[in-house]
């Protein structure tokens, strides 16, 4: 006996060991990255690239309020220039002159690279005939003033036509010289972060280094007092999802721990049974923790948030022992008890481990999480806790609680016809709503607030910049093919942007024209002398000198001799953020990213059509079209049905279970009743109360039979064979089990995270009524006592 | 502070002057044209612009229609030779050209605002816009009369030395815009076009 139990504490001590330094080693994480599929398709992978790092992850929005507009303009200014210095940002806009004057002389030196009317023939005597009375007939138009100065140097409107490909300018609105809302109430800036969108550590410096640099600013004004700042954006949604992901496990285990620590001390008045029940709940959560760094590499927040219901249900097994085992040499609770607890833990882990195959990484954590917890908690109480027993365990006696509940459970029996009624509303409120049982948009479960999304696209409502929605994506093995690639392809899309259909697009090649193309424009560029001839027979007939053109023939020169532009000439412009954040490596290559801009970002359905046909048409091969609202929708529909093939089969295996184990239909059908009992009354309930049942509600059903079985079982067990075990005892063991894990789910319930907050609120009421159901379903025997 | 207080007094300077200059009666007159412009809530006449530009050998010709609808809506439509329009709207200008259109906010182009705000306040009759860009100097009675417009700001004033208006009654005949390089610009005003 000595032995066997030092060999028991000796492996377990080594298993723990084992587990702690894998857990320690781990890494935690606490990004959106659990939303993530885990194998995803080619669409899927280009969403998540862009989720990643895409430029639309790395945009910050800034609205700073209070005060007038001349302060707030002031303060926009000074963050800008504190920001520049501070060097986390790629780009910093907020509308200031000064750099949209930048921009202008980018465009204006570079012209004869940049213009996509540069060629041969434009610059044939005919050719700049034609485009030198174009321009002066822009002279003669109402804008002429503003067009006046350029003529001299750009006869041929070059300028004029760079800007024009740009499309219209939707300049936000200016309130004392730099972007502000449209009721003139809060200055706004754009900024763009340098690192990825994957790298949150990154991202959260960044965010907090406008936070600080506003705070700083605001101090050296004193008119600034009551200004306000307000951040949106993805790198501020991430930052706010890990703070609320961290302090939520933190407050969930907490407030859990407390709850059944002071259960248990209620129920069993002796400080040494709540440490040794303690026992398995703490090996299960190093367990689960250590397997899931194993399977996964990183374990998730939401993970270690979810683990709480661990407590909850790993309590359970010592509960059964402690208070079963009561007054019982352990030889017969071996042999009574155990092998119930057996089948509820096997059923459990059959639940738990249909979720493990799920492309929806938090879900496969949770799954395997809850396998490792949930075994390991069960092998320490059937091998480790007993060898530690003291003979005498001074427990309070709980026979009349016991028999209590069942004088209760008696009356409440003569109701059981009502059970009836469970499924007939079930089946009333599940019609009722039939049209909208599902929900459809990941964003149900995204941690971020309602209100921070509904302020983000407010803010960029009035940034007129909208979320994209579409995006052309080339790839290939150089930048410099990629852009020749995006090129071809923006020519091709242009035709539709003339024809209306769409209303813009966006290119890097457009400010980083592919080398050859450069080098072709050059090349179209007459050398000085022969230019001046073309000039002289060009003006015939037009009212202007040669020598007017002086400054033309110049720069035209100067053009014809200048190095290529490559990324380094556009430093300091706001195009050079634009070219990073459309130019990016990916899979070993580079991706040209081509936004597409409709009304509001989004397109009708004949104008994504003719976009591919467009897109098909250009031969650029790689190319492809990018949806990513609608790639996020396939996500989550892709989600949603594994999730419902998943709860199906992790049902079907308990059912399966069940029937190895217990070998009679009937005992399969008896322990199920309940169970299913349960859960159509948690989807009545869900649905009743107007909720859109997401994933983890699903999810949370099976759970309801793969924690709920537990207790079936032993009503099962009490009514096949009466003569094993108190009766009143193990109807009180489970009301303190069953306790104990609604007190689990229900703490989770209360979680601000949806995911949490989902499988909380259905598993709770769910185990709950399971227990309930099972006593007035259990043959008469069990409930009556023998 | 000092400089801003010196500009003040330039400026009141030359108000003061510009009042002194004026015969009682001249006063009286630009108040009742103002009125009479005032009471007008739209018109629609055809136009003759002829630009004068240094840098060319002659001058460019243009015609079309203007537009404008009381308080503040004025179009520019240019049919001639290159059909296209500058439509200021509710403070927003927008230029269309050959199918493509930009806008921008005036209060955001202060080198631009004058230009407009000068045929626009003048028509409405809006005497306070007039004096918060320009230095106004009105001459002749209310049959033939003068309208010379100064840029108050130095950024405007080193672009456009004056404008100068002719009308009779509540008529503008004929706009003419000095620019400070010596480029000038002579809008005359024909016939109402009847709707």
């Amino acid at each position: 006996m000595n032995a066997r139990r030092w060999r028991a504490t000796a492996l377990f001590a080594l298993a723990v060991l084992a587990a702690a330094l894998i857990a320690t080693r781990a890494r935690y994480t606490a990004d959106l990255s659990a939303f993530l599929p885990r194998s995803p398709s080619s669409g899927e992978r280009a969403l998540v690239e862009q989720l990643r790092s895409g430029p639309a992850a790395r945009l910050i929005i800034v609205a700073i309020a209070g005060a007038d507009a001349g302060t707030r303009a002031a303060l926009s200014r000074r963050l800008a220039a504190a920001l520049a210095a501070s060097g986390d940002f790629a780009s910093i806009s907020n509308g200031d002159a000064a750099q949209l004057e930048r921009d202008r002389q980018f465009l204006f030196r570079h012209r004869y690279l940049l213009s996509e009317t540069v060629d041969a023939a434009r610059f044939s005597a005919t050719g700049l005939h034609t485009a030198i009375a174009d321009s002066l007939d822009a002279l003669a138009s109402p804008e002429g003033p503003l067009l006046k100065g350029l003529f001299p140097a750009d006869p041929t409107g070059e300028f004029l036509g760079i800007l024009e490909e740009l499309g219209p300018e939707r300049a936000p609105h200016l309130s004392a010289g730099v972007w502000s809302s449209r009721d003139d109430s809060e200055a706004l800036l754009l900024l763009q972060t340098r690192a990825p969108g994957a790298d949150s550590d990154a991202q959260q410096r960044a965010v907090l280094a406008v936070r600080q640099a506003f705070l700083a600013v605001r101090a050296q004004l004193p008119a600034a007092r009551g200004t306000t700042l307000q951040l949106s954006g993805p790198p501020v949604f991430a930052l706010a999802a890990r703070t609320l992901i961290k302090g939520e496990v933190l407050r969930l285990s907490g407030v859990s721990t407390a709850l059944i620590v002071l259960l248990l001390l209620l129920v069993y008045r002796s400080l040494p049974a709540l440490l040794l029940g303690l026992i398995p709940v703490a090996s299960g959560a190093l367990a689960g923790i250590a397997a899931v760094a194993a399977g996964f590499g990183t374990v998730h927040g939401i993970t270690l948030g979810f683990g709480v219901t661990l407590i909850g249900e790993a309590v359970d097994y010592s509960i059964y022992l402690f208070v079963q085992a009561r007054g019982e040499e352990h030889g017969p609770w071996r042999q009574t008890v155990w092998p119930t607890i057996r089948l509820g833990v096997l059923t459990s882990i059959a639940g738990f481990a249909a979720l493990v195959p799920s492309s929806f990484q938090g879900l496969a954590q949770l799954g395997l999480y809850s396998v490792a917890g949930l075994s390991a908690a069960a092998l320490v109480t059937r091998y480790v806790l007993p060898q530690w027993l003291p003979q005498r365990l001074a427990l309070r006696d709980l026979t009349r609680v016991g028999v209590a509940a069942q004088s209760v459970l008696g009356r409440l029996r003569r109701l059981r016809a009502l059970l009836l009624a469970v499924p007939l509303a079930a089946a009333f409120v599940l019609l009722l709503h039939r049209g909208h049982l599902l929900g459809h948009e990941l964003a149900a479960l995204s941690p971020v607030p309602l209100a921070d999304q509904q302020l983000d696209e407010r803010l960029r409502a009035q940034l007129g910049a909208p979320d994209v929605r579409f995006m052309v994506l080339a790839t290939a093995a150089t930048p410099e093919l990629a852009l020749a690639a995006a090129d071809e392809l923006t020519r091709r899309l242009a035709g539709l942007v003339r024809a209306g259909v769409i209303a813009g697009v966006e290119s890097p090649s457009r400010y980083l024209p592919p080398q050859a193309l450069q080098r072709a424009r050059q090349q179209a560029l007459p050398p000085a002398a022969e230019l001046q001839a073309r000039l002289g027979e060009a003006l015939a007939g037009l009212p202007v000198e040669a020598a007017v053109l002086e400054p033309f023939v110049r720069d035209v020169a100067a053009a014809q001799a200048a190095p290529l532009l490559s990324r380094a000439d556009l430093s300091g412009t706001s195009f050079a953020s634009v070219v990073d954040a459309l130019l990016v490596p990916a899979d070993g290559g580079y991706s040209a990213l081509l936004p597409l801009s409709g009304g509001g970002g989004d397109l009708p359905p004949q104008a994504v059509a003719q976009v591919r046909t467009a897109l098909a048409a250009a031969q650029v091969p790689g190319a492809l079209l990018l949806d990513l609202k609608g790639e996020t929708d396939r996500l989550y529909q892709r989600y949603l049905q594994q999730a419902i093939a998943l709860s199906l089969s992790g049902f079907a295996a308990i059912v399966v279970l069940l029937a190895l184990l217990l070998r009679s239909a009937q005992r399969v059908v008896r322990v199920l009743a309940p169970l299913v009992l349960a859960v159509l009354a948690v989807a009545t309930l869900l649905v009743g109360l107007g909720h859109e049942l997401t994933i983890l509600h699903l999810i949370g059903m099976l759970l309801i039979v793969a924690v709920g079985s537990n207790y079936a079982l032993f009503f099962d067990r009490a009514g096949n064979a009466p003569q094993q075990g108190s009766l009143p005892l193990t109807l009180a063991s489970l009301l303190v089990a069953n306790l104990a894990t609604v007190l689990a789910f229900g703490v989770l319930a209360s979680s601000r995270l949806p995911m949490l907050s989902d499988l909380g609120s259905t598993v709770a009421p769910g185990a709950l009524l399971a227990l309930v159901f099972a006593a007035l379903l259990a043959p008469g025997a069990a409930a009556r006592g023998a | 502070m000092r400089h801003a207080a010196a500009r003040l007094a330039v400026a009141l300077l030359v108000l003061a002057r510009g009042a002194s200059s004026a015969e009682p009666t001249a006063q009286d007159a630009f108040s009742e044209v103002l009125t009479q412009l005032a009471a007008r809530a739209q018109g629609h006449v055809a136009f003759t612009e002829v630009q004068q530009l240094a840098m060319l050998k002659q001058p460019l010709t243009s015609s079309g229609e203007l537009l404008y609808v009381a308080p503040d809506y004025l179009e520019k439509r240019t049919l001639k030779p290159k059909a296209e329009s500058l439509i200021l709207d509710h403070g927003v200008l927008r230029a269309r050209r050959g199918g493509r259109e930009h806008a921008l906010e005036l209060a955001a182009y202060p080198q631009v605002a004058p230009f407009v705000e000068s045929i626009r306040a003048t028509l409405a009759g809006d005497r306070a816009a007039l004096e918060r860009y320009f230095t106004v100097d009105f001459r002749g009675d209310e049959a033939r009369w003068t309208l010379q417009l100064v840029p108050r700001a130095a950024s405007v004033a080193a672009s456009v030395r004056d404008i100068q208006m002719q009308g009779e009654h509540d008529r503008i005949r004929s706009v003419q815009i000095r620019q400070a390089d010596g480029d000038r610009t002579q809008i005359s005003i024909g016939a109402e076009i009847s709707p």
